[in-house]
């Protein structure tokens, strides 16, 4: 158990160090910068709706769907970068494997444009 | 290596090459003018795999490192799972065609969700069983809310998402701290930790992948979904819900403690029993109250995964040999229901309740007969296969020393009973005859009556299912 818990150890020196500078920061912030608040500046940033409303109304379904297209292919690159830098080591059976994971995506992609989804109106 | 495991697991690449192909001819081939034979093709591309599956040799193969297991346990479950969602596809056409419901992504989705069930059946290590999991499960929910224009069925689909997520997130929580504590998601790695050092971190691990999987099978308490979403959903897409996945996820469950847990059986056990139990009763008594035969056969099923997993508890050979018998005849019992619940409509339109059924016997006999079959057999009646169902799990669970489960098994069957019976006394005796439509599709009736006569003559051998799954229990538990 002791050793165990030594390998966690780092995280527990990154935690340490995360909340001291996170603290840092905000306090800096709040000793030294200059403070000239308005409304817009104190609001929450919340992308297009508002911050503290009624969460029951009627939005257009659409982001949704741009949105979940859309985290596919941003996945995709989240693959493509370790593949890109491993490339070397994982050889041919690496390429081949993910340029099949490239061509299902792609049967997703040509679907789904054929299906008019890619289209706002 | 290489060509050596693609030839393992080609069934599963024919497949998903299969459903990509179809999409992509789908959405090319205008507006949902392939649906039908889509289906088709999908069908006959199910039984001509579970032939070819059902014919391979015996052994077992593994390929890519340990991840994917070929033995006669996958081809067990495998066999079944194409063959009834074969029937399902077949069953559905009209239902589907009627309802303007059969896009050509209908069959594709099911295909992709029986890819995602032959992964399961075959998964040898932690990252597999998820894959397939979540590849059945994505499919699942989206056919689940098929019906787009219904606010049930949406609500179905949501339901069944959001609550599957939520059995992932316990299932992938437990295979973390499983990892954790025995350094490898490979199911033969965690058998050689958990036999030398059985530590509490390695249990808790188990018990969340167990109560995902329970999630899975919608076994009490985990089973909140199950009336909503077999409500909610077009009924065939019920029809497939309550057999393919069920078996499915039922095999993967006795892999992961069999394979991956053996050597702590007393264990898993205590909590299979009590998963048994509570579904049984749950079943048993909830069913009672509903007049919706889709939310009936929704508890039905809850009650049958009781029982399924009664036979898993027992934790031997013959308990893993009688929940492979049990799931077979299950599947088979619940097609035909099915097939009988698809064929009910009143002046063209489908309706659920069973008071509809009243004095069905004088119009349609053929049918009514059919249907008394496939309840008596689905509560335990003897002489029907059902009841040789029953019989096999309550003998496993004598055998293994659980007499208490299996008497608790014989009183939740008896409760059981009523429910069943009222849509015999209903069919038979009931109060004013309603105009339930007679005839209905050929197809149909020709499933509802050979599922039937399978739990008459099935007596004389079970088609020789009991040897087979004798021989799949063997290569599962050692």
């Amino acid at each position: 158990m002791e050793s165990l818990l030594i390998q966690y150890l780092p995280i527990l020196i990154f935690l340490g160090i995360a909340i001291v500078f996170s603290l840092v920061f905000v306090g800096a912030a709040v000793l030294i910068a200059r403070q000239n608040p308005d409304e817009e500046k104190l609001s929450a940033y919340e992308c297009g709706f508002e911050a503290f409303e009624d969460s029951r109304h009627q939005f257009d379904v659409r982001f949704y769907l741009v949105a979940i297209l859309f985290i596919i292919f941003d996945l995709e690159v989240a693959f493509l970068f370790p593949w890109a830098v491993a490339l070397g080591s994982i050889g041919v059976f690496g390429f081949w494997s993910m340029m099949i994971f490239l061509g299902v995506l792609t049967v997703g992609f040509v679907y789904e444009w054929n299906k008019g989804a890619l289209e706002w109106e | 290596m290489l060509p050596g495991d693609l030839s393992i697991i080609m069934p599963e690449i024919i497949l998903a090459v299969f459903a990509m192909v179809g999409l992509l001819v789908g959405a090319y081939g205008g507006k949902d003018k392939t649906g039908p034979a889509m289906l088709w093709a999908t069908a006959v591309l199910f039984i001509v795999l579970a032939a070819w599956i059902g014919f391979q040799g015996a052994g077992t193969a593994h390929a890519f490192l340990g991840m994917f297991v070929d033995d006669a346990f996958a081809r067990f479950g495998k066999v079944t799972v194409l063959l009834s969602a074969a029937v399902v596809l077949l069953m559905s056409e009209s239902y589907m065609a009627r309802r303007n419901l059969l896009r050509f992504e209908y069959p594709l989705l099911v295909a992709l969700a029986v890819v995602g069930m032959m992964v399961m059946v075959s998964a040898g290590n932690l990252m597999s069983l998820y894959m397939g999991l979540e590849l059945q499960s994505l499919a699942l929910y989206v056919i689940a809310s098929l019906r787009r224009d219904s606010v049930k069925s949406t609500e179905a689909g949501l339901k069944y998402f959001v609550l599957g997520a939520l059995s992932s997130g316990l299932l992938l929580y437990g295979a973390s701290l499983v990892y954790g504590f025995a350094g490898t998601t490979q199911f033969l790695g965690i058998l050689a930790v958990v036999g030398i050092d059985t530590s509490l971190g390695l249990l808790f691990g188990l018990s969340f992948v167990i109560a995902g999987l329970a999630f899975k099978i919608s076994a009490a308490p985990f089973h909140m979904w199950t009336p909503d979403v077999y409500e909610g959903s077009p009924t065939p897409v019920t029809a497939f819900f309550a057999t393919a996945p069920k078996v499915a996820a039922m095999l993967l469950f006795a892999r992961v403690v069999h394979d991956a847990f053996g050597g702590v059986t007393d264990d898993w056990q205590q909590i299979l029993a009590v998963l048994s139990v509570a579904s049984m009763f749950l079943g048993a008594v909830a069913a009672i109250g509903q007049r919706n035969i889709k939310r009936l056969m929704a508890y039905s099923s809850i009650a049958h995964m009781g029982y399924a997993l009664m036979g898993l508890a027992a934790g031997t050979a013959a308990g893993v040999e009688a929940m492979l018998i049990y799931m077979a005849i299950y599947v088979v019992m619940n097609i035909g229901t099915f097939a009988f619940i698809l064929s009910m409509e009143k002046d063209g339109s489908p309706v659920t309740d069973i008071e509809t059924l009243s004095m069905l016997s004088r119009r349609d006999p053929m049918r009514a007969l059919a249907m008394l079959v496939l309840l008596f057999s689905l509560a335990g009646v003897p002489p029907l296969l059902g009841f040789f169902a029953k019989y096999a799990v309550l003998l496993a669970a004598v055998e293994a020393g659980l007499t208490w489960l299996a008497i608790l098994g014989v009183i939740a069957s008896v409760i059981g009973a009523f429910y069943y019976l009222r849509i015999v006394y209903l069919m038979y005796f009931g109060a004013d005859e309603n105009e339930l439509d007679t005839g209905g599709s050929t197809m149909l009736r020709v499933i509802a009556m050979a599922s039937a006569a399978i739990m008459v003559l099935g007596l004389w051998n079970l088609f020789g299912v009991e040897g087979v799954a004798k021989a799949a229990a063997a290569t599962l538990v050692n």
